[in-house]
């Protein structure tokens, strides 16, 4: 789960984290009201869950309260990759000298947390990595120890802070370390922290990413979900407990497990098809979440046909067969449907879809060509 | 021969009064599987399978009992940390977690604690070890495997079972199948298992079914390349999946740019590894 910038720097403030003044509007009145409080030049910042926000045009100076609601206006019309911005942060400006990159992530290969920093900040990180990777610092912290504070002051040192920070640098990167840990975070980024002319450090902007197994355990965190940027659909397949996602292709996809689910998309498209999501239901299957998995699949216009492949292990096959059938009644799908079922009770499931008018499939590559051809008379 | 898992294996099963670990235990048990014992904290001094199993409060109790050398655990991801960490402390040397959804903090901390104490750990969110005709541990179905000389190492479930499926279909067999699990941060890597499968004299060649995400499967081509000698064929899941999505496993996602199928294809061909276009495939690239 993504968090905004707003956020995301509002938790770094309760870890001792400074950020800049500022609060969170809805209407360009409310973005007025906020820049009067403040005072002085203003940053109007859209608060959506992509990146490259300032090349859309959606952060923009003001220097007054005026000039902010102006701004407001403009930005909380837009849309910004396809997501419409809804929120804008209003920040008080900061004259800055310095701009420092600094995160922790996880890096799944080393099975360790990482401290990522740059002298480079301010910009496109992946960016920086690619085209001058010697001026990224990367620094392991022992998940069972925890982030040291000398492991901090290397972190100063290598990006050539100068001296007078160290003490304040590595207090802010204690403080990340808290917020990255309690937060089950899988990533927690200041970019840029800024030194300003006043000679202070300062969290400009702040990106979250929160482990989504872990929201049980973090209820105020759940809360903060912004669903924008997920397709109806998405959300709708979440409440039933599948994982889904849309694509741009006609064939449907409901398969069992994520490595098969991606693999029938992959093998459709062999076969000159273009999948229409992913959809994996799940270990278990029931008919309850078969239902649904098919009515997600074709409430999408673009889909021509249907391809089912299930393997059964812990999922029955005539569960699912018993899943489709009932979806069937309730949606009466016009699309042609191709069906694959292999392993625990595949003949019952086989016997149960006979008379339901469906194309079956032996092999997943059979399957895809079916579904495939089904698609294109479909047309 | 095999590996990780055979004949001797002495089983416990952890969560094994719950509904997957009974389901999970009773077939694993008619495999063939010699199941010694399950934990259930509160419900020590039962038995499951009509009286055949004995039921302990704690691993270190089963251990004692039993002389169990391998757990699977199938308790809920919010306890399976908890699980893994307290079957390394009752000193098993073999921890197989089938547990979905465990957080990767946790993970982390998991693996480092278990790495210090030279524990074996196989997933989590993964469908355990099948050495056909010997001992399955964990959910994949004993009847779509016949015993042979082919290495299977897959982080996927399903996708797998598909593999070994045609396999047999073709009468090819398998000396062991290893599911390293779909997380992000996992015990046992490819490259832990190719090494294992490289030294067992039973295995003569290799299938590793990889996915998007990660590079897991890059350095594994660079460990093929240089330090194997007996063939491998592959299969990578997910060419067609859209950057930035997680396709239903925690750790199947391309992030800037970085974990594509076609970088992970291309790396393995490299190493000499023949690639299939579809699994139905691979068993006919060895």
């Amino acid at each position: 789960m993504k968090l905004h910038e707003y956020q995301s720097k509002n938790i770094f403030s309760k870890y001792g984290i400074p950020i800049p003044k500022g609060r969170v509007a809805t209407t360009a009145q409310e973005a007025k009201q906020i820049a009067e409080e403040l005072g002085g030049r203003v940053v109007v910042k859209s608060q959506v869950l992509v990146g490259g926000r300032g090349k859309a045009g959606g952060v923009k100076l003001a220097k007054d309260a005026a000039e902010a609601e102006q701004l407001a206006t403009q930005i909380l019309g837009m849309e910004i990759k396809g997501l419409p911005v809804r929120k804008v942060l209003v920040d008080e400006a900061s004259a800055i000298d310095q701009e420092i990159y600094f995160a922790i992530t996880d890096d799944r290969a080393a099975k360790k947390p990482v401290m990522i920093a740059s002298a480079a900040g301010g910009v496109d990180i992946e960016e920086v990595a690619a085209t001058t990777p010697e001026k990224i610092i990367k620094i392991h912290i022992d998940p069972l120890l925890g982030l040291r504070e000398y492991q901090a002051r290397d972190v100063a040192v290598a990006i050539d802070l100068p001296r007078d920070y160290w003490r304040e640098f590595t207090k802010i990167a204690m403080g990340l370390w808290e917020v990255y840990k309690n937060t089950d975070a899988s990533l927690a980024e200041i970019n840029p922290l800024v030194i300003t002319k006043d000679k202070k450090l300062v969290a400009l902007d702040g990106k979250m990413m929160i482990d989504d197994n872990a929201l049980f355990r973090l209820p105020d965190l759940a809360e903060m979900r912004d669903t924008d940027e997920d397709a109806p659909a998405e959300i709708e397949a979440r409440k039933y407990g599948l994982s889904f996602i849309k694509l741009d292709g006609d064939i449907g996809c409901m398969v069992n497990g994520a490595g098969l689910a991606m693999t029938s998309m992959d093998v459709i498209k062999l076969f000159g098809g273009e999948p229409a999501n992913f959809l994996d239901v799940g270990g278990g299957a029931d008919s309850k979440k078969v239902a649904a998995a098919m009515r997600i699949i074709l409430t999408d216009p673009n889909v021509k046909a249907v391809l089912f492949n299930i393997f059964g292990g812990i999922t029955r096959c005539d569960e699912v067969a018993r899943g489709i059938l009932t979806a069937m009644d309730e949606v009466k799908p016009t699309v042609p449907m191709v069906v694959r079922l292999v392993g625990t009770n595949a003949e019952e499931g086989r016997k149960l879809l006979e008379n339901a008018n469906m194309i079956t499939a032996e092999t997943l590559a059979d399957a895809a060509k079916k579904s495939v051809e089904a698609a294109k008379k479909g047309k | 021969m095999s590996i990780l898992v055979d004949k001797n294996t002495r089983l416990i099963v952890q969560g094994i009064t719950g509904n997957e670990g009974l389901f999970h235990t009773t077939q694993m048990a008619a495999y063939g599987t010699n199941v010694v014992g399950g934990v259930t904290p509160g419900k020590g001094g039962e038995w499951v399978l009509d009286g055949k199993i004995p039921v302990f409060d704690s691993v270190k109790s089963a251990k004692d009992a039993t002389d169990a050398n391998a757990t699977i655990i199938f308790v809920p991801a919010r306890f399976a940390p908890d699980a893994m960490f307290e079957a390394a402390d009752a000193g098993i040397p073999l921890i197989i977690c089938i547990t979905e959804g465990v957080v990767i903090h946790d993970m982390m901390r998991v693996s480092n604690y278990l790495d210090q104490k030279k524990v074996r750990l196989i997933g989590p969110n993964c469908p355990g070890l099948l050495t056909p005709g010997e001992a399955k541990v964990g959910i994949i179905p004993g009847n779509i495997a016949i015993p042979g000389n082919v290495g299977v190492v897959s982080r996927s479930g399903t996708l797998t079972y598909e593999v070994l499926y045609a396999m047999k279909n073709l009468g090819m067999g398998a000396s062991t199948c290893v599911g390293i699990g779909g997380d992000p941060v996992n015990g046992t890597n490819f490259i832990d298992v190719l090494e294992m499968f490289e030294h067992d004299p039973q295995t003569e060649k290799v299938i590793m079914i990889g996915e998007i995400g990660g590079n897991e499967e890059e350095k594994a081509a660079e460990f093929i390349r240089t330090k194997m000698t007996k063939p491998v064929a592959s299969f990578i899941a997910g060419q067609t999946a859209p950057p930035g999505k997680r396709m239903g496993h925690a750790g199947a996602i391309i992030e800037g740019g970085a974990g594509t199928a076609a970088d992970k294809i291309k790396a393995l061909e490299a190493a000499g590894v023949k690639v299939a276009k579809h699994p139905e495939e691979i068993p006919t690239l060895l």
